[in-house]
């Protein structure tokens, strides 16, 4: 479904991605792990369009997406969530899934009906904050959400979407034990039923939910494979998992 | 939350006093002050439109007189060629000057759309001070433009001989009358825009303005909205441009000037930004007060500069976020 041939990227003098070749099948999920500044996130800028790769190409249902700028590739099916949480601090949950929403119903040139009175907007809207568990808090704006909930709403606004691929950016970063539990749950509920890239530093959940495991270091992929692969991969466990008994 | 019980009190009580007023000036034998606050709303109709683009679009515009300016040429150069009996272009049609408002005043706001639509188009392509200095510098490029229209009078404007003629018992000399036209244009402008920017497209606005990045992943391309905004904007000041001719009965260069887009920007930023009503409210505050302190000292201005100071750094939104309760934007 998504393919990376070759990607190479780098800032400066530095390389934080060096020649990856990715295949993600449909309906997998698919990790990538690695440690601080392995290069993770750069990976995902790429493949949502937000950066443009120095070399290598991506493709996206057998389609060159190289180029293509990320509100198209967004528009195609390609839905990603932030490491760093991104929504609309002042706008209400409702009102950040129903833009979500809105961006997957097409065009926005409606200019008289009230947005908020849209039932085509506020219903999908509802249901995916329900999904996510956020359905009490819906009226609630964003920026007096706990930092939990928050991230439960970027995974809102990207199922909004409609996406076929999810790609999500730390989802469980900075979350207690009980919202990563639940933030589990969730992931295990979106399984199957899109096709997922997921970066994760929570070694648990990585093993637990993967399909797939990708290792990247210095933005190199070092391993990849089945978890019970990577979990007795000698390199990897030299050069990440190392200390931590897995 | 903002407090929506109040501000539409607020309103209510603003639109009353406004119905009010040209009673209350003449029943106090202060006409003029029928001829300050038309001027009040024309002005404030140009603010309204330009918080459309700088306090929901987030796009600060430093041009926006050239669309009021626009407007204001479009009444007043068909309004010279009637006066003068030559016709406008004979190619490809003849069309001759009017000065019929249902005329006139659509096509100020098209012209007005028009040529925001071009400097949008390009201007948009930047963001932050670019954006600024380039809205700026189309704005001064219209300036000299008319400063050159030798035709239509250069730098000294055009002196209309006639006002835009509404259907015959309106008349736009007499004062009340013109006043009440003008509230009728900015309630009826305030309306529209109160739904647009609670609209679909009105979200994708707000959104590009709060979190672009984050409306691009989403799927998202915020120019073409920010465009449009940009597009009504411009015909909302076009529209503005027309009834200041009229107010005026004269057209010039100033209209224009780099001062007037500034006047432009405080007015909204008075009166609170994004807040769509508050504009209007900045406009009033502006114009009484340069009224009022123009006759102690012509330098005005710098007992405006504090004033301006201390709304910015003191009320979040402007007056009207004091006067309708501070709070959240956009439910
Ligand atoms: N825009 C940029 N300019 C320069 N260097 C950058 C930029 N973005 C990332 N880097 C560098 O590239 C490397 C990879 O960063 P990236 O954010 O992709 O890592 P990551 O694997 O997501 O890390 P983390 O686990 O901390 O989120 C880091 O060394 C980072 O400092
Ligand atoms: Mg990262």
């Amino acid at each position: 479904m998504l393919e990376t041939r070759d990607l190479y990227k780098h800032f400066g003098g530095l390389v934080a991605t060096d020649h990856v070749s990715l295949s993600i099948r449909e309906g997998e999920l698919h990790a990538v792990i690695g440690p601080n500044g392995a290069g993770k996130t750069t990976l995902i800028a790429q493949l949502a369009g937000e950066l443009r790769p120095d070399g290598g190409a991506i493709l996206f249902d057998g389609k060159d997406v190289t180029r293509t700028p990320v509100q198209r590739r967004a528009a195609s099916g390609l839905a990603r969530s932030f490491q760093i949480t991104s929504v609309f601090p002042s706008f209400s949950a409702l009102a950040n899934v129903a833009l979500a929403v809105q961006a997957h119903a097409g065009h926005s040139f409606r200019f008289w009906r009230r947005a908020a009175h849209d039932a085509a907007l506020t219903g999908p809207a509802r249901d995916a904050l329900e999904l996510v568990g956020l359905g009490s808090r819906a009226e609630v704006p964003a920026e007096l959400l706990s930092h939990g909930e928050q991230r439960q709403l970027e995974i809102a606004m990207a199922l909004a979407t409609r996406p076929r691929m999810l790609l999500l950016d730390e989802p469980m970063a900075g979350m207690g034990p009980a919202e990563g539990a639940s933030m589990v749950d969730l992931l295990r509920k979106l399984k199957g039923r899109y096709t997922i890239l997921l970066i994760e530093h929570d070694m648990d959940a990585v093993f637990a939910l993967a399909d797939w495991i990708t290792v990247l270091v210095h933005g190199a992929v070092i391993a990849t494979g089945t978890p019970e692969e990577i979990r007795y991969d000698a390199e990897v466990r030299r050069a990440y998992l190392g200390e931590e008994t897995v | 939350m903002r407090d929506h019980g109040r501000e539409t009190l607020a309103v209510l009580i603003g639109l009353a006093f406004l119905l009010a007023l040209p009673f209350l000036a003449e029943a106090a034998g202060k006409g003029f002050y029928v001829t300050l606050f038309t001027r009040i709303l024309i002005f404030g109709l140009a603010a309204v439109s330009l918080d459309l683009i700088l306090g929901y679009g987030g796009m600060v515009s430093f041009g926006h007189a050239a669309f009021v300016g626009v407007g204001a040429y479009a009444v007043g150069i068909l309004s010279w060629h009637v006066f003068d009996g030559s016709p406008l272009m004979t190619w490809p049609v003849t069309l001759e000057g009017t000065e019929n408002a249902f005329v006139v005043w659509p096509l100020a706001m098209l012209m007005g759309g028009l040529f925001a639509l071009v400097i949008g188009a390009i201007s948009l392509r930047t963001t932050g001070i670019s954006f600024i200095m380039i809205t700026l510098a189309f704005a001064q490029m219209l300036f000299y433009l008319a400063i050159g229209l030798r035709k239509y009078g250069g730098e000294d404007g055009i002196a209309l001989y006639n006002k835009s003629q509404l259907v015959p018992p309106i008349d736009l000399f007499d004062r009340t009358t013109f006043y009440y036209v003008c509230l009728g244009l900015l309630v009826a402008f305030l309306a529209v825009c109160r739904r647009l920017t609670r609209s679909r497209f009105g979200m994708a606005v707000q959104g590009a303005r709060i979190n672009e990045r984050r409306m691009k992943a989403l799927g998202f391309s915020p120019y073409r909205y920010k465009l449009t905004a940009f597009v009504i904007s411009g015909a909302g000041a076009g529209l503005s441009g027309a009834l200041l001719a009229n107010a005026a009965e004269f057209v010039g260069p100033a209209y224009m000037s780099w001062q007037r887009s500034g006047e432009l920007i405080v007015m909204v930023v008075l009166g609170g930004m994004g807040t769509l009503f508050g504009p209007v409210a900045g406009a009033a505050a502006f114009l009484l007060l340069e009224e009022w302190l123009a006759d102690l000292t012509e330098h005005w201005q710098i007992i405006l500069g504090p004033i301006l100071l201390f709304v910015v750094v003191f009320a979040r939104r402007g007056l009207w976020g004091w006067v309708a309760g501070q709070g959240r934007e956009d439910r």
